[in-house]
């Protein structure tokens, strides 16, 4: 029998993200409504990476207008993905931020990675 | 034309359509198979092609019945047979080479195969049934409750749903959309869940 490892290899391009957990990230969607496509843009801090071949997805976490957290799971290697952009580089110390879903305001910040 | 094939389930993965929305998959290896009889109306009383399945091993374990078919076309052995019904005398000759050209794109496909074995297991898990508190003193959990009535009809129906083996039994799902054929990797995505475990036989035919 064939290997799944090496067709989930080759489905996608695979390459590493450029963000990491901690960083403000803004990502470009590419959103189809009707005949017509626009770009959607949603900003926050990854606060986590899963590296799972092409099935690989990351975690993006905003605070929205009405002051409740706003997460979105993404795949990584979607077509739908325009671009990320990155905004700022978090300094943090794990690499699943789950901790910040129960802080809020000043405990939820996350200092500056200088000299990167 | 040739409806099917034998294969193996490789397993499940995902796949992005046109529209960057995220697909279902599992992945079927078609054969490589080869025709192993052509029947016919005439000779058999309808028309069939049996195809056999191309293995990397070369099975050992053959009965006599099974060497003496597959000796008679002058076919290496192999383990897996499945036949294909046709409705008209087909142009395929034995030792034929079948591979994953036979589906297309478009083609809406059968696939059978037998499910992963769960093993004896009770009503609760096997037909859902809700069962009984499991506390306060209850003496029900999981248990069937009544099978049947009194004096009349006093039997139990037949085909009443009880405790018993589950899985490891033939399973067919029809209409399973063709997302992708990989032709040089003989391999097949199609969309959604196909019984069985991983590496498991499947026969796959057009629906």
């Amino acid at each position: 029998m064939q290997n799944l490892y090496e067709l989930e290899k080759s489905l996608v391009d695979i390459k590493k993200p450029e963000f990491r957990p901690g960083d403000t990230v803004r990502v470009h969607l590419k959103i189809i409504e009707g005949a017509k496509e626009r770009i959607q843009v949603f900003q926050g801090v990854v606060i986590a990476i899963n590296l799972k071949m092409n099935r690989s997805t990351f975690v993006v976490r905003k605070i929205s207008a009405g002051g409740f957290g706003v997460e979105r799971i993404l795949p990584l290697y979607s077509p739908s993905i325009d671009h990320v952009e990155i905004v700022r580089r978090g300094r943090v110390r794990r690499a699943k931020l789950y901790y910040l879903r129960d802080r809020i305001g000043k405990s939820a910040r996350i200092r500056e990675k200088m000299n990167v | 034309m040739i409806k099917g094939l034998i294969g193996k389930k490789v397993g499940m993965t995902q796949v992005h359509d046109e529209q960057g929305r995220v697909v279902p998959v599992t992945v079927l290896e078609v054969g490589p198979c080869v025709v192993t009889q052509v029947k016919t109306s005439e000779h058999d009383g309808y028309n069939a092609v049996q195809v056999g399945l191309v293995e990397e091993n070369t099975p050992r374990k053959l009965s006599k019945a099974e060497v003496g078919h597959l000796g008679k076309s002058q076919i290496a052995p192999m383990r897996h047979l499945r036949e294909f019904r046709l409705n008209e005398a087909s142009d395929a000759k034995v030792g034929d080479q079948l591979s994953a050209t036979v589906f297309e794109k478009t083609d809406k496909l059968t696939v059978t195969g037998t499910s992963r074995g769960k093993g004896f297991q009770g009503v609760i898990r096997r037909h859902g049934f809700g069962g009984g508190r499991m506390t306060h003193g209850s003496n029900f959990k999981r248990a069937p409750g009544s099978i049947g009535q009194c004096a009349t009809p006093s039997r139990v129906f037949p085909g009443k749903k009880m405790p018993g083996q589950m899985g490891n039994k033939r399973v067919t799902v029809r209409n399973l959309e063709v997302v992708e054929i990989i032709e040089d990797k003989n391999l097949i995505l199609v969309k959604g869940a196909v019984p069985g475990s991983k590496g498991g036989i499947v026969t796959i035919r057009k629906s």
